[in-house]
């Protein structure tokens, strides 16, 4: 099985520790990682805020850079949704299909296509899941990335009250509604707050640099990570 | 045509949201009001098992009677026809009021009663009926508390969600003719008791009743009310004339179809299994109910949202709110920031599309696209995926004119086509941040950037980038 | 008092030329048909009744004119469809006013005090949902409407379970129908259920096995 790397734009400038902890996580169950040097960005941030003619480069590079891999392991749901969910309505061929087909969030993969959840990590804090909206309601990730937080040695892990209800980031929301993405953030912030955690962890780091900013801005006590740095720990 | 009347927003939503957010009670009742709402929602829901299937029975009804629609409303016309009601039809809001009025007008009375309906909210029926000397009871207990306050609906199925139980008694004890304020208290059950005198002689003795319909049965000619105080069923059978203000999209193609979405409906809405009484009525019954019936089909801009593939699924709504109740963006705004009579989701997506371009243009733009409104909705309309479209219509609505935003977005589309121009544009931005840490100091976070950053540094911290990005390690860890 | 003649025909014109693509087939695998009757069946139909607060009494065929004699207890006067069965009332001692040929005024069902008795169409026990379809044993719509007590009877043999089977029992939906789940009520404050609005605030169910 060839799998490639999907690292996301925002992680490859912003996290790459997160890239760094995929390739560590898949390498440590036994496979090897490519990463493509052609891959950019998704488009998500273009389709979302309405430039079709924009997104559509963007996603012929992403079908003609990974088309010639088994899997492509992304560490972001909103990019892989991007790909799975919107990529088949604004350009619609069967190569396009079959790339989306085999795109998986990290959680989907290790769970499903690998069927592991103890990936042989520790990390002995106290952590509390934020689950995305994208990776919530559009690819439907379910309990998987609970599933394998769980299996973490060391780890314990606090539930969220109000966990599905978005944080307010939405990409240019927060620019163009400022007061009401504020808001939003308020009450996530208090939420992680009130869970006595030391990390927030999530499957996308755009929201996670939503909550920390919130976070940090307050000076509150929790570090926002991403579960893949949480999985690659021992 | 495009839809006129009380769906386009006067102000832009940013402009009226940061408005509505400064009001810390309002903030405070939505999010009590909201969150009530959403945890009956989610129990009865939870009780029915064939829940997924009945939203698709219920998608799949509302598509196909889009797609027969010519046919399904001659269909309704001839069986109400048939069965002694009088159809009218109009082409826009000022068209329905028209005839509306002039229905009134010829009965002779300055008075009549209404059950709570969007439509002649949409239509902005009560103002045009003042302007011809007739005074529209609203007889719903929440319609009543708004007409009484002098405001404006502000949620689809409970128009008074900004109030709370005190502020409704102050609104009665300072608006309500003959309230007895020694016994009023802010007890809900005492609410209730105040708006049943208070209405209870105008029932027994108005003339004209107005309603709207939520379903109008193509097969029988019948129309359907679903509410709970039982204002409807007084407004539905004690008045000598009735008169239902529906829109084109409320058919149903056969009564058999109701099983199904009085199933949806009462669940998605008050979060009840079934709503305390649904009236329905096929024309004029001799000795039951008002011997007049008219009925008034109307546009106001369905057709044109009819006429895109991708926007026309607002058009399966069924009125039941439960999107605006599980939304985020509505729980902090409550329905006044939308500035239509269609709030809230489903308001984002209908209002501009029956307004036609132009106007509402910032209110697909009023979303995270969380999702949790396609979630909720019983007749599965993708409302993402519809704001999403919207945003692309007005960004090709508006190519040619210079926009920094759109200026941007090429830059960034240019640059991220090609990995080589991508990889430049990652080390520049990286480079360019290293200064930066300066000021970043300790916690490693600026908190202070420059517009149009400055509105995301308002309430948060904005991260820098590392010394090196994801690509410069997987090279340097590869190329030996 | 005609509408404009040309709105329907332009309005007919424009959904035609917006005309959207075929339609396609409805799936229809809810639960369309009931379980089995039964006990548990009528079980369903008192527990969802009482949760919206309708109060329920459950009697054999024998005892119900004083089953609804009991639940008459200081009422003085009481409103009857034309075709409501004289002894169910057999036991009640107070005034019994029929509206035979539409006799009764709103006035009359006005009166402080009154109370109206029916039968009904079909239950529904899943939602506890009463449908009267203006049948002999019901009668106007008016009659369940203006006063402020009504007690409704029903035969087991007309409970079903889910809601498409009690529609498909019913002989004429053209005639005026309606629907009750409970006494009035309102969600309208910070969307709090209370019970008792303008229709009646009292609903006694009598269950007849």
């Amino acid at each position: 099985m060839r799998i490639a790397l999907f690292v996301t734009c925002v992680n490859d400038l912003m996290f790459p520790d997160t890239g760094k902890a995929v390739v560590t996580v898949l390498e440590r169950l036994g496979h090897q990682v490519e990463f493509p040097l052609d891959q950019t960005c998704c488009g998500q941030m273009h389709a979302n805020s309405g430039y079709r003619a924009e997104t559509l480069p963007l996603v012929d590079n992403f079908v003609r850079t990974f088309s010639a891999y088994d899997a492509i392991v992304a560490p972001s749901a909103s990019c892989v949704a991007m790909v799975r969910e919107s990529y088949p309505r604004l350009a619609p061929s069967p190569a396009l299909e079959s790339v989306a087909s085999r795109t998986f969030e990290l959680s989907e993969f290790l769970v499903d296509r690998l069927g592991v959840t103890d990936v042989g990590a520790r990390f002995p804090h106290r952590v509390t899941y934020h689950p995305t909206c994208h990776g919530l309601r559009m690819l439907r990730l379910g309990d998987r990335p609970r599933q394998l937080l769980e299996a973490v040695e060391g780890l314990t892990l606090s539930p969220l009250s109000g966990a599905e209800e978005c944080c307010g980031f939405g990409g240019t929301f927060a620019l163009k509604n400022p007061g009401v993405s504020g808001a939003m953030l308020a009450d996530k912030c208090a939420a992680v707050c009130d869970t006595g955690a030391e990390y927030l962890a999530a499957a996308d780091n755009s929201c996670l640099t939503h909550i920390g900013g919130g976070l940090s801005r307050s000076s509150a006590p929790v570090t926002p990570i991403h579960y893949a740095q949480i999985l690659a720990s021992r | 045509m495009s839809g006129t009347g009380n769906i386009v927003t006067p102000l832009p939503f940013p402009t009226l949201a940061r408005r509505e957010l400064g009001d810390q009670q309002l903030r405070h009742n939505l999010r009590k009001a909201t969150h009530t709402i959403r945890d009956k929602r989610l129990r009865v829901v939870g009780e029915v098992p064939d829940w997924e299937q009945l939203r698709m029975a219920g998608a799949a009804i509302k598509d196909d009677v889009l797609a027969r629609l010519p046919s399904l409303l001659e269909q309704f016309e001839a069986a109400a026809t048939a069965a002694g009601a009088t159809v009218h039809w109009a082409r826009d809001a000022a068209e329905a009021c028209a005839v509306v009025a002039d229905l009134v007008l010829a009965t002779g009375t300055a008075e009549v009663v209404k059950v709570k309906s969007m439509a002649t909210q949409e239509i902005g029926l009560n103002e045009a009926l003042e302007a011809v000397g007739i005074h529209a009871v609203e007889t719903d207990l929440a319609e009543l508390i708004v007409q009484l306050a002098d405001d404006t609906p502000s949620h689809i199925l409970v128009p008074a969600i900004h109030y709370n139980r005190t502020q409704i008694r102050d609104i009665f004890l300072e608006r309500m003719p003959g309230v007895d304020a020694s016994s009023l208290t802010d007890d809900p059950p005492a609410l209730a008791e105040a708006a049943r005198r208070h209405l209870r002689a105008r029932f027994l003795s108005t003339k004209v009743g107005i309603s709207g319909a939520n379903f109008a049965i193509a097969d029988t000619g019948t129309l359907t009310v679903v509410e709970s105080e039982g204002n409807g069923r007084m407004c539905l059978t004690l008045p000598e004339t009735l008169i239902s203000v529906v829109g084109i999209e409320k058919l149903l193609p056969t009564f058999a179809d109701l099983e199904v979405f009085l199933q949806l409906l009462p669940r998605s809405s008050t979060g009840e299994r079934m709503n305390p009484y649904t009236s329905l009525w096929t024309g004029v019954t001799p000795g039951d109910g008002p011997q007049t019936v008219h009925i008034v089909l109307v546009d106001n801009g369905r057709t044109d949202t009819l006429a895109d593939p991708v926007g026309r699924q607002a058009l399966r709504c069924i009125r039941c709110s439960a999107c605006l109740n599980v939304c985020p963006v509505y729980e902090r705004v409550g329905g006044h920031a939308y500035g239509s009579v269609y709030p809230g989701p489903i308001g984002a997506i209908l209002s501009p599309q029956m307004s036609g371009e132009g106007a509402n243009r910032t209110l697909p733009y009023a979303s995270t696209l969380c999702g949790a409104c396609f979630d909720a909705c019983p007749v599965r309309i993708d409302i993402p995926q519809v704001l999403v479209h919207l945003r692309q219509s007005g960004v090709d609505a508006s190519r040619g004119r210079p926009s920094a935003e759109r200026t941007a977005m090429r830059t960034m589309s240019y640059v991220m086509r090609d990995r080589r121009r991508y990889a430049a544009a990652l080390r520049a931005a990286r480079r360019g941040a290293a200064p930066l840490r300066l000021v970043a100091g300790r916690r490693g976070a600026l908190r202070r950037l420059p517009w149009p950053l400055s509105a995301w540094t308002s309430v948060r911290d904005a991260p820098l980038p590392p010394k090196q990005t994801f690509r410069e390690w997987w090279t340097r860890e590869h190329s030996s | 008092m005609s509408t404009p003649p040309d709105a329907r025909t332009e309005i007919l014109r424009r959904v035609r030329a917006a005309q959207p693509s075929s339609s396609a087939p409805v799936p229809r695998d809810y639960a369309a048909d009931d379980g089995p009757a039964g006990v548990a069946l009528v079980d369903l139909l008192v527990d969802r009744l009482e949760d919206y607060k309708a109060t329920v009494r459950r009697c054999a065929a024998a005892s119900l004119p004083a089953t609804v004699a009991s639940l008459l207890t200081g009422v003085p006067s009481v409103a009857v469809p034309p075709g409501l069965p004289a002894e169910w009332l057999s036991a009640y001692p107070g005034t019994v006013s029929r509206d035979e040929a539409d006799a009764l005024t709103v006035a009359d069902l006005d009166a402080p005090g009154v109370a109206v008795v029916t039968g009904c169409a079909v239950a529904v026990a899943q939602t506890g949902t009463l449908i009267l379809d203006a049948s002999p044993d019901q009668g106007r719509r008016l009659l369940t409407l203006v006063p402020d007590h009504h007690i409704c009877v029903v035969h087991t043999s007309q409970i079903v379970e889910r809601l498409p089977a009690a529609l498909r029992r019913l002989p004429d939906p053209t005639r005026p129908l309606t629907m009750i789940s409970g006494p009035s009520a309102t969600s309208d404050i910070e969307l709090n259920r209370v019970e008792g609005v303008h229709g009646p605030r009292r609903l006694d169910v009598v269950i007849v096995a």
